[in-house]
């Protein structure tokens, strides 16, 4: 599905500074039983974020006012576990156009590229300033410019590249998928497909 | 130049190389459940696009479905529908559908090598983490999101990026009581949750090469709690030997000109990795978990490491213990078991329910235990009454429930409740994966079977006697 471009994203933060975030943590596997994508936002962490009674937990950040935007800083190894696209959807749905990280688990990453999601990997060191500056000034602004590959606290001009490939790039800055790209060479893979012994 | 089995098989399937970016990188089979497939067809249909060759694909009904009375209608509407749709679109799509009931029927990585949609030198993927387990025939098995999976059904292809390689050698032999699980949790323990994150491992070494078929999938199927893509294993006698004969592999001459190629996937002797670790066979004993993710797993008989000992951060540390409430220091053995869970495509296999059975024979069930025993297939519940293991449960107080992923992922209504303590041959340990609140240990199926007729934590090889050694 083609989804919207990303070029420079400005936003204040939602810190949230637990290791090895699991993807059944973000969308919990009793609410995957929808068969379309939307509307996964609103059981983003549904277990961190609602007690059994489905009141909201006072103490989760989602349900703090203080913090909003469209960037979610996590801790390192965020997106572990299951392969379950709909951990993306949800923090696309619920309104994060980025993830920051120290360390992304692949199949996470790989799904949000796939979706507009950019994941954004910082050293640790600057993830640690990411989370001092946002807890200090809750109405602090990151910057994060696809473009030119950099993410910056816009309160101090810190600042860090981030790595991502150049065909990923392309495709989030212009809002292009892979089936398009992969529909172009049908041709090229059906004369591959031939020589396949099995 | 000096290749890696890995490399072998990853570098016959690029179509094309993307300068800067990923491969364009064919799959030869495919296999799709009710899950992570209704959006994808979704995105096909929007598209107008088509499936290009749907004899590669294969459907089972699996995470969501009931594991008792199947023949009944599945009462949850929203689980009704997600099987409802799978059926429909491999209809519409002309996609062979192993659905609910079907004799094929269960866990898609059980399914797939039972049938032998699963070979060496293949690639395959599905839209869950623990295709991985397909590698222990040497394939190159891995778990893709959503969108892949329409890229799949539409272009029997994925994008991504050449993996770096790392190998992981097991020496020697391993002890009384300690299976490839306890391997597998081994090795997790020591390279962590992220330890093997943008790799794929090949598991290596005279453990791995002694393993059966059914115990290399049981350790590749948990490469995934490290990390890693995906994990695989050369193929060997053992390897060929399991797939003959199965109704999806090359029969006649496509066998024999198969099996010219099989022999050639092996690691040559020079090949690099960008990685590797070495460990001693005989120093793993029966693992189990005590916090919230597969790498916080010990040998049974220690004692839960304090935060200092860990890697990672305390606070993080602490959540996860609080959640199972242990403490620092603290003997596993001897802490209460609510439930005992056997299944899953990690341990959910006849050779699994051997050890199980072998354990709990002339005993009896806990009375505090709820057991729920969910074989992973049709099949693997055909050679468990064939075999007379389901008298020998029976007699010991359990139930066979029918094949499902049940507890593992806790869609069904098998879950476990809050607060409830529950040894799992399953795969994960996170928080309110099987059922909100509810607390994990991983472990082997001998040692579940410990729990089970103890109502304890149990080191399985105090009630091992000789004889029954070898069953395990
Ligand atoms: S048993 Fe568990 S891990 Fe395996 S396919 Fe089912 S849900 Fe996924």
């Amino acid at each position: 599905m083609a989804y919207d471009k990303f070029t420079i994203l400005t936003s204040t933060a939602v810190p949230l500074p637990i290791e090895n975030v699991d993807t059944d943590q973000i969308i919990p596997a009793r609410f995957l039983k929808a068969t379309k994508r939307e509307g996964f936002g609103d059981n983003l962490f549904r277990d961190w974020r609602y007690n059994s009674d489905n009141t909201p937990k006072a103490d989760f950040v989602l349900n703090d006012p203080t913090y909003k935007g469209k960037i979610l800083v996590g801790g390192k190894n965020f997106g572990s576990g299951s392969s379950r696209e709909h951990a993306a959807w949800a923090v696309y749905d619920y309104g994060f156009r980025a993830v920051v990280s120290s360390f992304f688990a692949d199949i996470f990453k790989g799904n949000c590229l796939n979706i507009g999601v950019l994941p954004v990997q910082v050293s640790p060191e600057f993830l640690q300033k990411i989370f001092d500056a946002v807890y200090a000034d809750p109405n602090t602004e990151l910057e994060i410019n696809l473009p030119e590959q950099t993410i910056t606290l816009l309160a101090t001009g810190e600042k860090e590249s981030f790595d991502i490939n150049s065909y990923k790039k392309d495709n989030m800055q212009n809002g292009f998928d892979d089936i398009d790209y992969l529909q172009n060479i049908k041709g090229e893979i059906q004369e591959f497909a031939t020589q396949r012994p099995f | 130049m000096s290749k890696t089995l890995f490399d072998k098989v990853w570098d016959s399937h690029v179509v094309r190389k993307i300068e800067g970016g990923p491969d364009v990188f064919f799959i030869d089979r495919h296999l799709i459940h009710e899950v992570t497939s209704p959006v994808a067809f979704l995105g096909l249909k929007s598209r107008g696009l088509s499936v290009l060759y749907p004899e590669r694909t294969f459907a089972t009904a699996d995470h969501n479905t009931p594991t008792i009375n199947q023949h009944l209608p599945v009462a949850d509407p929203l689980s009704a529908n997600q099987l409802k749709q799978l059926e429909e679109n491999a209809n519409e799509f002309g996609i062979r559908h192993w659905g609910l009931g079907h004799q094929k029927n269960g866990i898609v990585h059980v399914v797939g090598p039972e049938n032998g949609i699963t070979l060496p030198g293949a690639t395959i993927v599905c839209g869950d983490s623990h295709t991985s387990t397909h590698g222990a025939f040497g394939a190159i098995a891995f778990g893709i999101g959503t969108s892949e999976v329409e890229m799949v059904l539409t272009s029997q292809c994925i994008m991504q990026p050449k993996p770096k390689k790392m190998r992981i050698n097991i020496t020697g032999s391993l002890g009384k009581g300690v299976t490839p699980k306890d391997v597998a949790l081994f090795i997790i323990s020591k390279l962590t949750t992220s330890g093997a994150t943008g790799y794929f491992v090949e598991y290596a070494g005279e453990v791995f090469e002694k393993m059966s078929m059914e115990g290399r999938m049981t350790v590749c199927n948990l490469s995934i709690e490290m990390g890693a893509r995906g994990g695989m294993i050369a193929p060997d006698e053992t390897t060929f030997n399991y797939i003959a004969g199965r109704e999806f592999t090359p029969k006649g001459e496509a066998w024999d000109k198969a099996m010219e190629y099989w022999k050639t996937l092996k690691t040559d002797a020079d090949a690099v990795f960008d990685m590797e670790y070495t460990f001693d066979g005989s120093s793993i004993e029966p693992m189990i978990t005590y916090g919230t993710n597969p790498g916080m797993g010990m040998g049974i008989s220690k004692a839960i490491p304090t935060a200092e000992e860990v890697e990672g951060g305390k606070a993080t540390y602490e959540k996860s213990l609080g959640y199972m409430g242990f403490h620092e220091g603290e003997a596993m053995i001897g802490k209460p078991v609510d439930y005992v869970f056997v299944g899953s495509c990690t341990n959910g296999r006849i050779e699994d329910f051997r050890a199980f059975a072998s354990l709990v024979k002339g005993r009896k069930k806990a009375d505090n235990v709820v057991a729920w025993l969910v074989p992973g297939s049709h099949i693997v519940e055909a050679q468990i009454k064939e075999e007379g293991i389901l008298d020998i449960l029976t007699e010991a107080g359990f139930e066979l429930r029918q094949p499902g992923c049940s507890a593992c992922l806790a869609m069904n209504d098998d879950k476990v409740p809050a607060g409830k303590y529950a040894v799992s041959t399953s795969n994960r340990n996170f928080e309110g994966r099987q059922g909100p609140g509810a607390r994990t240990m991983l472990a082997s199926p001998l040692v579940a079977a410990a729990a089970a007729v103890t109502g304890v934590v149990t080191d399985p090889r105090t009630l091992i006697e000789e004889e029954t050694l070898e069953l395990a």
